[in-house]
Order: C-alpha cells, then sequence, then structure tokens
C-alpha cells in the first residue's frame, strides 16, 4: 500500500512535468542541446576564425636594413607576409591594426654578422591579438633559420662538425597510458558536470512541485486526500531526483554525441578538441557508470536539499531567489576540483561535493582507491539521508506549508 | 457524524505573540443535517475545518470524525472525508478525468471500481463535454463540477465545505448550493462555513455562529429567532458578535 501512494504520486507528478514546457525545456532540451551548440557551434567556430586568421597574409612594417639586402631579400620573398615601407607612426599602425608588426633591422646588421659581431633584431607587436601573433611567429622562424644557417657557416669555415654546439639532444616520452593522460585533462570536467547539471535539472521541479503548488492553490486539495505526508513528499523526492539524473545523462550523451561530430568534422590533427572527441568515445561504459553511482547520493543530497528550501517559499518567483545563490554553493567545490594540484585526500574526500568532483577526475582517468570511493560514497549517502529526512520533517510543519 | 470537543488552534506571530485562532469550539454535526457555520472574515471558520479536515493539528481538543479522531487517525478521517473550499485548486496540466481519477487512486480505490465511478459522476454531472480537455483549459463552471467530482469519488459520509461560493457567479454558486442540499438529501453529514446570511437561511438546519476563534450561539433558525427575539439572522448575528467585537478593541 504505501509504496502503491509514492507511486500514484510519482506518475502524476510525471504526467504533469512532462506536460510543462518550462520542465521539458530546463531538463530535456537544455542538456541536449547545449553541447552540440557549445562544442560543434562554438568550437566550428573558433576553428573557422583562426583557420582565416591563418590564411591571411599579414601586413608588416620593415623598418631599417637599407644596408642589409640579403635578410630583407630573404624576408620579401617569404610570401606568408607582405612588407610594407617604413613610416614614423608605426606604432600606432600596429595598436590600429592597420599592420600586424614591425621589424627592426639594426643598422651594419648584415656587416656586423660578417664581423661576429651580435646585434638584436627587433620584431614589435600587440601581444595577445591572434593574427598579430601569427606575423610575429613567421618573422621569428625566418630570423631563427637564417641564425641557424649563419652558425653553419661559421662551424663549416672552421672544419668543426655541427655536434659542436650540440653535443646531445633532449626528448620527453609519455609513458602514462593515453586515457589517463586525457582523463588528466578532462576528467575534472565530466564531473563537474555530471554534478552541477543533477543540479540544475532538479532546481525547476523542486520549486514547481513545492512553492509552484502552493501558488496554484492545489496544496489544500492534496493535502486533503488521505495520502499521508511521507508518501507525498517521497513522490515528489523521487521526480526530482528522476529530472536530476535524467538531465546528468542527457547531457553526458549529448556531449559524448557532439564531441564524435565534431572530432568526425575537424579530423585528428586539430589538437585539443580531437583528443577531448576521442577521450569521451574511450569513455567506457564502465567509467560512466561509476561516475553516475557516485553521483547518485550527490543527485539525492542535492533533490532533497532544493525541495527543502523551495517548500518554504510561498510563490515559484520567491523559491527562485532562494535557489538561484545555491548553484553558487555547487559550483564552487565543483570548480575548486578542476584546479591543477587539488588531489584527493582522504579529508577532502569528506567535503560533500568537492570529494565527489575529485574522485569521478580520478574515475575517468581510470583509477579506483577503493577505500576513498566507500568513505566519499558512505558520507554522501549520510548527507543524502539527512537532506531527505529534514525535507520529511519540513513537510509536516504546518508553518511551512500554511507559512503566511 | 462530527464531533468537535474542544477543539482549539494557537499560532504563533512574531508582533502579535500567540493567537487563538479557535478557542475551546465544541459541536455536533449529524447525517443527513446541514451545519452551517457563519463568521466574519478572520473568525476561524476555515482554521475549524482545516483541522476537521486534518490539514491542520489541534492545538488542544480533537474532533472525531466518522468514529476517527483527528489526532490519532489523521488518514482514516481524511479517507471519510469530502474537502472542497475556493482554494482547493485543481491540476492544471492533468485532465479533468485524469484529476477526479488521481484523487481516487489516492484514497485507493483500484482500477475497476475507479472507472465505474468515474463513469457515474461524469454522467451524473454532465461532465463528458470536457472529460479529456485540461483544466487550465475549463470555465469557472466546469472546474466546480471537477472539484465536486474529486471530492464525490471515493463516496464519502461526511463534507466539508470552507466557503464554497466564495467569488462565484451566481449560476456557478447555484451548482454548489443545489449540490450541498443533494449530500444532505443523501444522507450525508454536512458542514459548511460562510459569511452570506442568505445561503445559511436557505441550507442550514443547525447553525453556528462564530467570532475571534469561539463558538457564540448554536442552534436552529428558529431557535435562535427565539432567543434573541429577533427575524432576521443578519440582526441576529450582530447582535450575538457586536458585543464581543467591543470587548476586543477594548483589549
Amino acid at each position: 500500500m504505501s509504496m502503491r501512494n509514492v507511486g500514484i504520486v510519482y506518475r502524476k507528478e510525471l504526467t504533469e512535468a512532462l506536460r510543462d514546457r518550462r520542465t521539458v525545456i530546463s531538463t530535456i532540451l537544455v542538456p541536449l542541446l547545449l553541447f552540440p551548440v557549445l562544442s560543434v557551434g562554438f568550437g566550428s567556430l573558433a576553428i573557422a576564425l583562426v583557420g582565416k586568421a591563418k590564411e591571411e597574409v599579414p601586413k608588416v612594417m620593415l623598418r631599417g636594413g637599407d644596408d642589409s639586402p640579403a635578410v630583407v631579400e630573404g624576408l620579401k620573398k617569404l610570401g606568408t607576409i607582405q612588407i610594407v615601407p617604413a613610416a614614423p607612426d608605426w606604432k600606432d599602425q600596429i595598436i590600429n591594426k592597420e599592420i600586424r608588426a614591425a621589424v627592426e633591422i639594426p643598422a651594419g646588421f648584415q656587416a656586423d654578422v660578417n664581423q661576429q659581431k651580435s646585434d638584436t633584431v627587433k620584431i614589435s607587436n600587440y601581444q595577445g591579438e591572434m593574427k598579430s601573433e601569427f606575423a610575429t611567429d613567421k618573422i621569428e622562424t625566418y630570423m631563427k633559420e637564417y641564425r641557424d644557417k649563419v652558425v653553419k657557416e661559421r662551424l663549416a669555415a672552421k672544419n668543426l662538425a655541427e655536434t659542436v654546439l650540440n653535443p646531445f639532444e633532449v626528448k620527453r616520452e609519455n609513458v602514462a597510458p593515453e586515457e589517463k593522460v586525457s582523463g588528466a585533462a578532462f576528467g575534472g570536467i565530466i564531473g563537474y558536470m555530471v554534478i552541477l547539471l543533477c543540479m540544475t535539472g532538479a532546481m525547476y521541479p523542486a520549486m514547481d512541485l513545492t512553492a509552484g503548488e502552493k501558488e496554484r492553490g492545489t496544496m489544500e486539495t492534496i493535502l486533503s486526500s488521505p495520502i499521508s505526508r511521507m508518501h507525498l513528499v517521497l513522490g515528489k523526492f523521487f521526480l526530482i531526483l528522476t529530472a536530476a539524473l535524467g538531465t546528468a545523462a542527457l547531457s553526458v550523451l549529448s556531449m559524448g554525441v557532439s564531441f564524435s561530430v565534431l572530432s568526425h568534422y575537424t579530423g585528428k590533427t586539430e589538437g585539443g578538441r580531437a583528443a577531448a572527441a576521442e577521450f569521451v568515445l574511450k569513455l567506457g561504459l564502465k567509467t560512466v557508470i561509476s561516475v553516475f553511482l557516485m553521483a547518485l547520493p550527490i543527485a539525492v543530497l542535492f533533490s532533497a536539499t532544493l525541495m527543502t528550501i523551495a517548500l518554504f517559499a510561498k510563490t515559484y518567483k520567491e523559491a527562485q531567489s532562494y535557489l538561484t545563490p545555491m548553484t553558487f554553493v555547487v559550483i564552487i567545490p565543483a570548480v575548486a576540483a578542476m584546479l591543477p594540484g587539488v588531489e584527493l585526500t582522504p579529508k577532502l574526500s569528506l567535503v560533500p561535493i568537492l570529494g565527489t568532483s575529485l574522485l569521478c577526475k580520478e574515475l575517468v582517468a581510470g583509477t579506483y582507491h577503493w577505500n576513498l570511493i566507500a568513505i566519499i560514497f558512505a558520507s554522501n549517502c549520510v548527507y543524502a539521508a539527512v537532506a531527505l529526512f529534514l525535507a520529511i520533517k519540513m513537510f509536516q510543519r504546518e508553518s511551512v506549508l500554511f507559512r503566511s | 457524524m462530527i464531533e468537535a470537543r474542544g477543539l482549539s488552534k494557537r499560532f504563533q506571530d512574531k508582533k502579535r505573540g500567540e493567537i487563538r485562532a479557535v478557542d475551546n469550539v465544541t459541536f455536533t454535526c449529524q447525517p443527513g443535517k446541514i451545519y452551517g457555520l457563519l463568521g466574519a472574515n478572520g473568525a476561524g471558520k476555515t482554521t475549524t475545518l482545516r483541522m476537521l479536515a486534518t490539514i491542520l493539528e489541534p492545538t488542544d481538543g480533537t474532533a472525531v470524525v466518522c468514529g476517527y479522531d483527528v489526532v490519532e487517525h489523521p488518514e482514516k478521517v481524511r479517507a471519510n472525508v469530502g474537502f472542497l473550499s475556493t482554494a482547493t485548486a485543481l491540476y492544471r496540466r492533468l485532465t479533468a478525468q485524469e484529476f477526479v481519477e488521481y484523487f481516487g487512486r489516492l484514497n485507493g480505490l483500484d482500477e475497476a471500481i475507479l472507472k465505474k465511478r468515474v463513469d457515474t459522476i461524469f454522467n451524473r454531472l454532465d461532465m463528458n463535454g470536457f472529460r479529456d480537455r485540461r483544466c487550465d483549459k475549463l470555465s469557472t463552471g466546469m472546474m466546480q463540477k471537477t472539484s465536486i467530482a474529486r471530492t464525490l469519488v471515493h463516496d464519502p459520509p461526511v463534507m466539508i465545505f470552507d466557503e464554497p461560493t466564495n467569488g462565484l457567479d451566481i449560476m456557478t454558486a447555484r451548482t454548489i448550493t443545489s449540490f450541498i442540499r443533494e449530500c444532505r438529501d443523501n444522507g450525508k453529514t454536512v458542514i459548511f462555513s460562510t459569511h452570506i446570511m442568505s445561503e445559511v437561511e436557505k441550507l442550514c438546519d443547525t447553525i453556528g455562529i462564530i467570532a475571534s476563534g469561539k463558538l457564540l450561539a448554536e442552534g436552529t433558525l428558529a431557535q435562535l429567532r427565539d432567543k434573541f427575539a429577533e427575524h432576521e439572522l443578519e440582526e441576529i448575528f450582530v447582535k450575538i458578535v457586536a458585543p464581543h467585537c467591543v470587548a476586543e478593541e477594548a483589549n
């Protein structure tokens, strides 16, 4: 009888939720569209812009160099930059983006090089501005190649081997498995996302099923039916939990699909983004399930807490003003877990959201610290149980239900 | 049958301290009779009826509804009560039929009985035209019928109406008053609250006059006329309530 009543409430709330445009948008549509729009849309826009910037032949002002025809000729022949004649307002031209950079060849450069005296070639640019940086890179590369050529010629003139200046090479090699490398880079994001979306998914139904019910005057109707308040609050709670987990699951699914579409679209050479795509594709079922298992008590905690807070409000709007600040309470520890250097320790694992977020990072990287998993799961279950208990208690209080 | 025994409800108010919304109220409502609770706004009518419907818990005293104590067995009491007020709204995103069925299920009806019951009620209240229409698309009259259908779905022996006609137009209000009579004729125990004198004169078998949470007078219309030597209920009401209001203001 008791679970039957909880089920009746749950089914009714589900029917209503699916017919409510606002709930459908916040729990189904937003998570499904967020990642395609963010990653494919924003990502391909960025790629297009970068590509365009790279295609541009930047204007570079050449200052000096009248007595050094070799290097000037070399720069002009480069083809990837367009040399413009010197003008006194070169600084303003760079700031106003009329030219991308200016290169200053000191007087007597060629002669100094021949006499083995050191000179400085100065490249002026607009730091941080993408097109200006590209132009600078091109000039710098050319100048370095030119320098290497001079060095080689000098060594050859003295009959010395190139290894005189280059006695040994230094090389890096990564031995960590690929999934752990990408896990360390992107693992934090998965935990953060699942946690944050559990929160946003629970938020709307939590308000609608409590303050919304008061506002629409149905609270008195439902309280006059024989269902016990505990069954009523449990039925509502399970719907909010469904929304929380549903939102998180849909988002992870949508992220996987949009990253794989993106990787197909950009090819595998596009650095970070493609790596992210490969990484999501490699996220095994095991990882996804373990992240969700760890998110489960967190989702219970959020659902019960949000419901309890929203129950105090008399109107939907009032509930909104109580719950919006809660987002920050969740975002801060979740973001903290993404910071480099924050590692999972037994102490940190007891911090409600931070612990789970850090653990998700480890899980995604394929590391299973069973002791910490047990601590985090158990402690979160305790927090969740306390929150749910409070929600049930609050639902018994007349001063909360009929606050005026 | 409803028996209120010393029913009291106190609230704590930050500014005004303790408020006695209902103060030691005792009365009895018989099956097949209509008991009318007459009082001004804020007299304690709604709080009294909410305690009878177990939506609020009494601070002191108790009431027995159909043999069940409102404090000890609130769920049993609710299963025997149909509660209707202008504040009991409908779930807007459910259809009229879904709404009534939901409350039938909450009352523990199994699907076969529920279907039969819903069909009977929808036929009787002439609701088949908007069976599958969502509650937010119904007219006021249709909404009232749907609310009535909700209170009837479990066929309760006791009906509680809290200012049921408040804010309704005449035609819709008549639907409600004729429904109240019908409940009495079917042998149900009926209690309803109002501040409208004419409704009480037309409907009630017993009248209870309430002010500042206290039940000040009780009896049939004839008994009250005799006792206070006035014919009009309004005059009787003023005679009873006015001295009390003066005392209240003096405090």
